[in-house]
């Protein structure tokens, strides 16, 4: 069968991409990456995602795939080695009701935690702080990954909070915004994502992010509650 | 073979209960429907099975829970194959999935908009509104359904919010018709259906309900 040519948008201060290439490198499927600049948006970006002009876009054929989890699945169905759904149905749906989770409530409000100051910041942190206590109850029962031995989808999603944590880390004054010592299960499964070399080499370092989220985050003020990716 | 035991709890007027009930009936999966009362006081069931988010609609069959309604639509797709409501190849299910996470990110809450501001708001969030009915406009396309042929997963996810339309232009002034013909048309299709019309709420009923709302965040 002819080998189809996979090809991925992306910009190196979006966390989101990081996703895609995690899953691809996991799959072991070879692509071609090219950075788009968000303030100059080549045609074929805006010919592939026109709905929403953002990043990560997956260009398999010619025919392109937008939003992360979509791509995600998309990537599972086509390439079924190391699998990063569950096979079974209501397993399945565990998996994308936790990630649906931990992008409305963590992803989300970690963000609006970076964007906000004073009361609203103060209001933003204790809603993450509820959801890593809530996710933190969740992975008590995981032995090492979400996937198992090797991670998963839900591993993937929720691997970019390890990210954006470590953002936030460096955004806050003095003391930490986020106790991570309160969230044992999910510190212990941090530290495994952390250092995995499929993870490990493929972040983009903490200062490009911090400076590139601020940068993003003024330059795109009016940003609806859709995550910038 | 022991029967399946399927629950779905559900609320008259939640177009997100109405999605799991127009799967199901396509799939001509039995079931039971039990209302709650969610301006009142929850069931046992439901918050013990939703704990998060306490809200319906709840899938629960056999004894297990499945919540959010386009995972339970994905979940009753995965668990009764046939009739598919997802085309065949991967790339026909991407578009489907990209464009139900629109549907699932933009129809209700910006509808809700229209309803939800006051004074100049309501006349900027009606022009997002029908900016959104635009966008599923060329999602569309010259199709009968968003899932082409056949009524599909999109359709599905997309046609219960659709009751809430006529309380829409109540608040905003305009009518989907004129402004959307297509996705009119596409609405008269999706409601001759007997799996849509059996559950679907009346929109003057949606309308007054909506009124309630106004009054419990203090807009009336």
């Amino acid at each position: 069968m002819e080998k189809q040519e996979v090809k991925l948008l992306g910009s190196s201060i979006s966390p989101f991409v990081r996703r895609i290439e995690w899953a691809l490198k996991l799959k072991g499927i070879e692509y071609e990456y090219s950075e788009e600049n968000l303030q100059n948006k080549s045609d074929l970006f805006l010919e592939s995602n026109p709905v929403y002009k953002k990043v990560p876009v997956l260009i398999h054929g010619g025919k392109p795939i937008c939003e992360s989890l979509v791509i995600l699945e998309y990537i599972d169905e086509i390439w079924p080695q190391n699998r990063l759904l569950p096979e079974d149905p209501y397993e399945k749906a565990i998996v994308r009701f936790w990630a649906n989770y931990a992008e409305d409530k963590l992803m989300q409000g970690i963000r609006n935690v970076l964007m906000s100051e004073g009361e609203e910041q103060a209001k933003g942190v204790k809603q993450v702080t509820a959801a890593l206590h809530i996710i933190d109850a969740e992975m008590k029962s995981i032995t090492k990954f979400f996937g198992g031995e090797t991670i998963g989808y839900l591993d993937i999603v929720l691997g970019l909070t390890v990210l954006w944590l470590e953002v936030v880390d460096e955004v806050s004054s003095e003391s930490k915004m986020f106790d991570l010592q309160s969230f044992p299960s999910y510190s212990k499964w941090m530290e495994a994502v952390k250092d995995l070399p499929l993870i490990k080499d493929n972040l983009p370092a903490k200062d490009i992010l911090y400076r590139e989220e601020q940068i993003t985050l003024t330059v795109v003020p009016s940003i609806d509650n859709t995550k910038v990716e | 073979m022991s029967k399946d035991e399927v629950i779905l709890l559900d609320f008259w007027v939640s177009p997100f209960a109405l999605r799991a009930k127009i799967a199901l009936a396509e799939k001509g999966v039995e079931f039971e429907a039990r209302q709650e009362d969610l301006l009142g006081e929850k069931s046992e069931l439901l918050l013990k099975s939703n704990p998060i988010y306490k809200k319906v609609p709840v899938l629960v069959h056999n004894g297990k829970a499945v919540n959010e309604s386009t995972i339970i639509v994905s979940y009753i797709e995965d668990t009764w194959p046939t009739p598919s409501l997802l085309p065949p190849c991967a790339y026909g299910r991407a578009t489907a999935r990209f464009w139900a996470d629109y549907v699932d990110k933009k129809l209700f809450d910006g509808g809700s908009k229209i309803w939800r501001s006051k004074g100049e708001e309501v006349e900027v969030a009606k022009k997002e509104f029908i900016e959104i009915l635009k966008v599923l406009e060329g999602a569309l396309g010259e199709k009968e359904y968003f899932g082409g042929d056949s009524f599909g997963f999109v359709d599905i996810l997309a046609i219960p919010i659709t009751a809430w339309f006529y309380a829409y232009e109540q608040y905003g002034n305009f009518k989907v018709e004129d402004e959307s013909p297509k996705i009119s048309a596409w609405i008269k299709k999706c409601l001759e259906r007997e799996s849509v019309a059996s559950g679907y709420p009346e929109p003057t009923k949606v309308y007054e309900f909506v009124g309630l709302l106004r009054k419990v965040i203090g807009l009336e």
